[in-house]
């Protein structure tokens, strides 16, 4: 099978990028990689009610914060390990991302994408005036010294953990651009109404692609608290999440699985070697020069580029 | 089954104040060719949009082979065998012509367990392409078609979905003489192989010589029904398009 000859592809590449990550030595490799991997999960997450449906979504912030949240509650609440947490933020995402659907896809173009935002600023409402969460205070999670997995510290867990989620999601999504599904959301994005008159079921086609990708989203949120091990609302829901996770695969190119992949990689990379050298204020400038210059010289992205 | 294959009875649209359409009834049976005519704004594609489901009708009912459809959104309209052509040709743009043929063979045809001309779904789609004489361009996309290439991609689209009936909004206008003849060729041997047509059409040359019946619609209102020759010298017909 094509897509399990692919996956088994991704998961060599993976395995060769924690072994160079390991062999670098370096605490903070591991430590800035996960940022670029997340960003690789949220940007795929994206692409796929976005750049394959073609509904834009100003709300990644949301459902990544939900499974955020989610993990401070588990935290708070159980003893779970990390991968069942990842699993439950994104099934919660997921659900919620049914709810919203539901509401706003009846909804076409910018006011859909008005909709998601105003739904980042609802949740966020709620989140902050949430106690058992620590509200607008914050929440403190003390993460574990050790890695549960292949020695090293948590931050290496976490990591690989990450790594696997964007192995899943690259695969998920290179399956379904080439799957009956993948054909069907082509041609609600191209014209809805032709779509329908086609015999596509729009509406669940819709709400499909919004649990998937609100899904993946909410797992990459997971494991932020263990991450950066203080979580508050306004770091949660921070609108960089959801300006980086539309211009990463509006750089790399909306129409397959590989521009999110490129755009975060480039750009995710970029901003951590930024926030380094430089300053960290100066990776949302980055971001806006970059998407600017690509609006306007390569409108379809990296891979369209390559590709014309 | 006997009955008409699509019935339209006592339909009305609305669009707030204003009278789209009126008290519409129409039986069309199986293998029918009906033309759909009249003035500019006078409903015909309310109607097509209200038997399509793009639209939903306010009063009255459509039954089509046995089915209400009042209250079915449009894709399950499709898959019960009833495929329309826009108007103006609304192609995937994104999408290579094989792929454009490819969405209703998956989600219309094989979803009523019709296999759709040829056996796997390039053949499929290649079959529908070559129908239409598109066959060299599969791997082209929309963009590369012109105009007349257009319309017969929106026709291969329609014919994908293995329609019963196909309702065909307007597929010659903007034509030249030579190439409604081509099209209407087309219709004509598809009506052959049993499908049955509503055409809307300006091109009363084309609408004469497709329609074994005609029916005309002046401010959402039915006015004359019944062979086309007879219709056309209809008092109230003429007075509809030429002023009394």
């Amino acid at each position: 099978m094509e897509n399990l000859r692919f996956g088994l592809g991704a998961v060599v590449v993976a395995a060769c990028v924690f072994i160079a990550a390991k062999l670098i030595g370096n605490q903070y490799v591991f430590f800035a990689g996960y940022v670029v991997l997340q960003y690789i999960v949220l940007a795929t997450a994206w692409n796929i009610l976005g750049g394959f449906t073609g509904y834009v979504n100003f709300g990644t912030a949301a459902f990544f914060a939900i499974g955020a949240y989610a993990t401070v509650v588990l935290h708070k609440t159980t003893s779970l390990p990390m991968p069942v947490m990842i699993l439950i933020g994104g099934v919660l995402a997921g659900i919620v991302g049914l709810g919203t659907g539901y509401l706003t896809l009846r909804l076409r173009g910018t006011f859909f994408s008005i909709a998601t935002l105003a739904m980042a600023v609802v949740m966020q409402t709620l989140v902050t005036n949430w106690d058992f969460v620590g509200g607008s205070r914050g929440a403190y999670v003390i993460r574990p010294a050790k890695s549960p997995l292949l020695g090293g510290n948590y931050i290496e867990y976490l990591f690989l953990l990450m790594l696997a989620l964007s192995v899943i999601a690259v695969v998920a999504a290179r399956a379904i651009q080439h799957s009956t599904l993948g054909l069907g959301f082509a041609s609600i994005r191209d014209d809805e109404g032709a779509a329908e008159a086609a015999g596509v079921p729009t509406l669940r086609l819709k709400l499909l692609a919004t649990v998937l990708s609100g899904g993946f989203m909410g797992m990459a949120g997971a494991p932020l608290p263990y991450y950066v091990t203080y979580l508050d609302p306004a770091s949660g829901f921070s609108l960089s999440y959801a300006v980086n996770t539309i211009a990463m695969p509006l750089i790399g190119g909306t129409a397959s699985w590989l521009g999110p992949v490129i755009g975060a990689v480039l750009l995710g990379t970029l901003q951590q070697v930024a926030t380094v050298t430089i300053s960290s204020a100066l990776s949302l400038l980055i971001v806006g020069v970059l998407l600017v210059l690509f609006v306007i010289a390569a409108p379809r992205g990296i891979v369209g580029w390559f590709q014309r | 089954m006997s009955g008409p294959l699509l019935d339209v009875a006592a339909v009305g649209k609305r669009f707030g104040g204003f009278v789209a359409l009126s008290d519409i009834t129409l039986a069309v049976p199986r293998g029918e060719r009906l033309g759909l005519i009249g003035p500019n704004g006078s409903g015909k594609s309310t109607l097509v949009n209200c038997i399509c489901g793009t639209l939903r009708n306010d009063a009255g009912s459509v039954t089509f082979n046995g089915h209400r459809l009042d209250g079915l959104p449009a894709h399950r309209r499709t898959r019960l065998g009833l495929a329309r052509s826009f108007q103006l040709p609304r192609p995937f743009h994104t999408m290579t012509l094989a792929e454009n043929v490819q969405v209703p063979i998956l989600y219309a045809a094989r979803s009523r367990g019709h296999r759709g001309p040829g056996s796997g779904l390039r053949d499929g789609a290649e079959a529908l392409l070559d129908m239409v004489g598109l066959g060299g361009k599969a791997h082209q996309r929309p963009a590369d078609l012109t105009q007349i290439e257009m319309r017969k991609l929106e026709l291969a689209k329609a014919m994908a979905s293995d329609p019963q009936m196909l309702i065909a909004d307007e597929v010659m206008a903007g034509l030249s003489h030579r190439e409604v003849d081509e099209i209407l060729a087309m219709l004509l041997k598809l009506n052959e192989s049993g499908i049955t047509f509503i055409m809307i059409e300006h091109i009363m040359r084309a609408v004469l010589a497709f329609s074994q019946r005609l029916v005309v619609l002046v401010a959402g209102r039915k006015i004359a029904d019944g062979p086309p020759h007879e219709v056309i010298r209809d008092d109230d017909v003429v007075a509809a398009y030429l002023g009394r």
